[in-house]
């Protein structure tokens, strides 16, 4: 009798436990085993071309200035790419302000090669069907030389960690004509909106497995997609207006995805749907 | 052995017990929040600018993470309750093909929602599922299949689930519905043809 107490308490709490994920569905199966391809013969991802192509935007003098990107000071000191990218977003004491990979490139191509703020953020992401914009590009080089690594952004500069609590609080904050919030949506386990599978964000063992697919390739859209044109895309959705690339919030939200990623690997160019 | 069995059973009943995603972080100050909202959407034009602010109800809910304690639970429902406006004939049921075709629909109030013939649509398939032959619906909110069958139909159901499309709050304090007749995202016409569609006893979703 107390034996089968104990058992069914046992049960009971294994089946609370978030490690026991629902039966996946036929089509996640077919993506898994794409994916799986993929990881096979990595050079099948066509994010791969933009990682080429950012390399040679990264090395080339361009912008008024006439100058390359090697100066540019990712965290680990200018011209330091590998590993750069799993320790963002951070503080930068010379724009005294946290940011992620994006934000950083774009202070870097304004700051160090002259190219107007105003242009760059005008159309920052692209259509369906269009390839990444240059910083999109520059973003997955920069991301993908950190591939393999786990994520580590530093938390002990006051602004490092007023960013992820300012991100924690923009993810759980409704607003809008449909009173969404990223919370909405990804918030819990196994949802999925129409067929898509939603990701559960702020749990870290699911944000852990594809926080670091970002950016990825992704098929519907055939193109290389970044974090901040993917925050871009959810604000859309949420009957919000377009979210400024490169602004606090986004960069804030970017800070508490990471961290919610902490000790996950990086993964990019990842393949989404 | 038995001390260790039972040990074992407490420290997974505490790890299924524990909230996900636990953070330590200190709070944001809200007023920063506000401001960084306000910042991080220059491109909106002034007749979205109220879309940045929250009112009372989105104000409670997130604070309470959705989950508000009896007090301001019941404070929201009142308020919420107060703002259903009714249909002037007095009728609940409008027409169940029109209301399939609206919970199909989620166009309306995006950015580049710029028609102005196409109506908004309800886009209830996104989160629930209805007619048993669609089987593209999402699982954030419950099934309503045979809604109205398993109420035996009755008037009393078709006015409260007219209540619940128009302010879900009214119902469920904090729901995660939006509040599609209170935010004007459907109209009082719209949201007939969806109880028709969950109430009408020819309607495809009591027929599974």
């Amino acid at each position: 009798m107390t034996r089968s107490v104990f058992l069914l308490a046992v049960l009971v709490a294994a089946a609370g436990l978030p490690s026991i994920a629902p039966a996946q569905d036929a089509t996640e199966k077919a993506l898994e085993v794409y994916r799986q391809m993929l990881r096979d013969d990595p050079w099948s991802n066509p994010g791969n071309l933009d990682v080429d192509r950012g390399e040679q935007l990264w090395k080339t003098p361009r912008g008024p200035k006439n100058v390359s990107l090697e100066r540019c000071d990712l965290g680990k000191g200018p011209g330091k790419v590998e590993g750069a990218f799993a320790e963002l977003p951070r503080y930068f004491a010379d724009a005294d302000r946290v940011m992620d990979v994006e934000t950083r490139i774009l202070w870097c191509m304004v700051s160090l090669q002259g190219f107007s703020h105003a242009e760059l953020v005008a159309k920052p992401h692209p259509g369906g069907g269009q390839p990444v914009k240059e910083l999109g590009a520059i973003a997955t080089y920069v991301a993908h030389q950190s591939s393999g690594m786990k994520f580590a952004a530093p938390l002990a500069h006051p602004k490092e960690k007023e960013a992820a609590a300012l991100g924690e609080a923009l993810f759980v904050r409704r607003s809008g004509p449909f009173d969404f919030a990223c919370a909405t949506c990804h918030a819990d386990q196994g949802r999925r909106i129409r067929l898509q599978p939603l990701p559960f964000l702020s749990q870290p063992a699911e944000a852990r497995k594809v926080v670091g697919e970002w950016p990825g390739y992704r098929v519907s859209t055939s193109h290389v997609m970044t974090l901040q044109h993917r925050l871009y895309d959810c604000f859309w959705q949420m009957r919000m207006p377009q979210l400024e690339l490169g602004s606090e919030a986004s960069v804030a939200l970017v800070s508490y995805l990471v961290r919610q990623a902490a000790g996950g690997d990086v993964a990019a160019p990842g393949l989404k749907r | 052995m038995r001390a260790l069995t039972f040990a074992l059973a407490l420290a997974a009943l505490a790890a299924a017990a524990a909230p996900a995603g636990a953070q330590q972080a200190p709070a944001a100050d809200p007023a920063k929040v506000q401001a960084v909202v306000k910042a991080a959407f220059p491109k909106a034009p002034a007749d979205w600018q109220a879309r940045l602010e929250q009112d009372a109800t989105m104000r409670e809910c997130t604070a309470h993470g959705n989950n508000p304690p009896k007090a301001a639970s019941e404070a929201i429902r009142k308020r919420e309750a107060a703002a259903i406006e009714y249909p002037p004939d007095g009728k609940f049921l409008g027409d169940w093909q029109k209301g399939e075709a609206l919970a199909q629909s989620g166009y309306g109030l995006r950015f580049t929602d710029t028609s102005t013939s196409r109506p908004n649509g309800g886009n209830c398939y996104a989160c629930h599922k209805l007619t048993r032959t669609e089987l593209s619906y999402g699982t954030i909110g419950p099934s309503l299949g045979n809604y109205g069958k398993i109420r035996d139909f009755g008037a009393e159901d078709a006015k409260a689930v007219y209540e619940k499309i128009y302010n879900s709050h009214a119902a469920f304090p904090c729901s995660l519905m939006p509040r599609f007749g209170a935010n004007k995202i459907l109209t009082i016409e719209q949201i007939k043809d969806l109880v028709a569609l969950l109430m009408s006893p020819e309607s495809p979703v009591n027929k599974e």
